[in-house]
């Protein structure tokens, strides 16, 4: 067993292998420029990307030629949401967009806003999710652009979006989805789910880092975006700048083994995420799950364990277990996770959680390991905690209801004085 | 976060974790912080009948930082005086655990919390 055991897939995965072993001849054998045109050294990198393509393609239902390569989904997201904004002002300048998306689609939301245009931040509802209704009663005749990512980085929430598509089309608005997290989690078809823009990412299907992809809906509608990186007009001038072939081969060679292999290890990683979620609930009280039970992707479970801060639970496991938390002290803001606070998970609570993600590499042996590991650590932290103590002298504390207990320490820390709310 | 030698070693062996009996007149406790902020300690000490500080005890609820900066005040806090633990300053705990800029609050807490366990034992004289 190769310690730490990695749980955090949804911030990014090994690349397989196989991948690696796609993109090894084009650092030093087939090195060209995709773009030279004149000899077979660029030959070859061209045709290596032609191919990627197709699989890029064939993972999502588009068509080759609605596939743009960038250097992730950061810049998808940019060039779907500027290249829209930009290019469709005369027609409106209001967005609607959800208020759990990743930074790279709030952030730029909020760059437009300061340059014009409306933007309507949807609230989700306690499970992290909007409804195509929300987004429908949310349009104007000065709407241009919906987007809404396919499923959440942080709690694993996946949307309705072939319903919020569909609903969309119906308005003539154009739909965006960063379907970054769920793509060889879950399957997703443009056709089907009446997507117009589609940002996907390789490292988080284990491929490298430093490639993506936008899909960009060439009929029902055409879709035109206004360029955002101008150069040399690379990629029917959408993205100019010299290919990074080795990562586009392995942008490809990733979405390939997804498309053939994501039944099985779906099947597989929702078996092993609910042994962990038991596991980690047969062996402590007061654990709440975060967001959508019903509608997440398999690998992901977003867990607050009441009681202990998030990152002294890493730091007590970080010999065993790499995970990530929504707690104040692991962001660089200081601030706990915007997602949860979104989905009006009380503060005390958000410092208490942690995300677990699995991958292709995890294995059931992993899981039991990993349970044994935590609930010794949540339980030494909670010997050491004083919300704990406050909590176990409360005899008003309902250990049964573990999913909707009160804390059990509200009365010692007023709300006037900056407490607990 | 990456954390200096002496904050993984009261992390990993944090001293005096636990409670004392703040019914006592010989204790006083403070506890200071929020959960919504995710930085919660109690901190409690027992003052001997020479003034001097016999024991310390503390529980956190916090990061590592937050506990290896209570467990260090605790430590400190044993065999001294009211009045030289009344003059601890955060910094002092800082520097010692050199502790990154944007953990310093951690050891700002540390001190609040010595400082309200000693205005606690106080009322009680």
């Amino acid at each position: 067993m190769k310690l730490p055991i990695y749980m955090d897939n949804n911030a990014t995965t090994p690349v397989d292998p196989r991948v690696l072993e796609a993109m090894m001849p084009y650092f030093t054998e087939h090195f060209g420029n995709a773009a030279s045109r004149s000899h077979s050294f660029g030959w070859k990198a061209s045709d290596a990307v032609e191919a990627a393509r197709g699989q890029v393609a064939e993972l999502i239902g588009a068509s080759p030629r609605e596939i743009v390569f960038t250097s992730g989904a950061t810049e998808s997201d940019n060039l779907a949401i500027k290249g829209v904004a930009e290019m469709y002002a005369e027609r409106g300048n209001h967005i609607i967009t959800c208020q759990t998306e990743h930074k790279a689609v709030l952030d730029t939301c909020r760059y437009l806003e300061q340059h014009g245009f409306d933007i309507t931040w949807l609230a989700p509802d306690a499970d992290g999710r909007v409804s195509a209704q929300q987004v429908d009663q949310a349009i104007t005749d000065k709407t241009i652009l919906v987007t809404v990512m396919a499923a959440n980085n942080e709690t694993g929430a996946t949307h309705p979006i072939a319903d919020i598509g569909k609903a969309v089309r119906a308005r003539d608005v154009i739909f965006h989805t960063d379907a970054t997290q769920a793509i060889g989690k879950v399957p997703i078809d443009v056709q089907a789910d009446e997507i117009d823009l589609l940002s996907l990412s390789a490292h988080k299907i284990y491929g490298p880092k430093g490639a993506g992809a936008l899909f960009v809906r060439r009929r029902d509608p055409h879709v035109r975006l206004a360029i955002q990186m101008h150069g040399g007009g690379h990629e029917r001038k959408m993205r100019s700048g010299t290919l990074n072939v080795p990562g586009i081969v392995g942008l490809g060679k990733a979405c390939q083994l997804a498309k053939a292999e994501m039944a099985k290890d779906s099947a597989r990683l929702g078996q092993m995420r609910d042994q962990l979620e038991q596991g980690i609930f047969d062996g402590l009280d007061f654990v709440k799950r975060n967001g959508s039970t019903e509608h997440r992707l398999p690998n992901t479970a977003n867990l607050s364990f009441a009681f202990v801060e998030g990152e002294a639970v890493m730091l007590k496991v970080r010999h065993f277990l790499a995970v990530s938390s929504g707690s104040a002290c692991t962001s660089a803001s200081l601030e706990p996770s915007f997602v949860l606070k979104a989905m009006r998970v009380p503060d005390d609570l958000a410092q208490t959680s942690l995300r677990f993600s699995l991958g292709r590499f995890n294995t059931p042996g992993d899981i039991d390991f990993v349970v044994e590991k935590l609930i010794a650590a949540v339980k030494e932290l909670r010997d050491m905690s004083p919300l704990y103590e406050m909590a176990m002298d409360n005899e008003n504390v309902d250990k049964d209801k573990w999913q909707t207990w009160d804390s059990g320490y509200a009365s010692y820390f007023p709300a006037d004085q900056g407490g607990h709310e | 976060m990456q954390y200096s030698e002496k904050v993984y070693d009261h992390f990993n062996n944090p001293r005096n974790v636990g409670s004392l009996d703040k019914g006592s007149e010989r204790v006083g406790t403070g506890i200071v912080g929020a959960p919504a902020c995710g930085d919660v300690l109690k901190l409690q000490i027992e003052v001997g009948d020479d003034g001097k500080i016999v024991d310390a005890k503390f529980k956190t609820f916090g990061c590592g930082s937050a506990i290896a900066a209570s467990s260090l005040a605790t430590e400190w806090l044993k065999g001294r005086t009211v009045e030289q633990a009344n003059e601890l300053k955060n910094t002092d705990i800082a520097n010692e655990l050199s502790l990154p800029p944007v953990k310093v609050h951690c050891s700002v807490l540390a001190e609040d919390a010595v400082k309200a366990a000693i205005d606690d034992w106080k009322k009680k004289q």
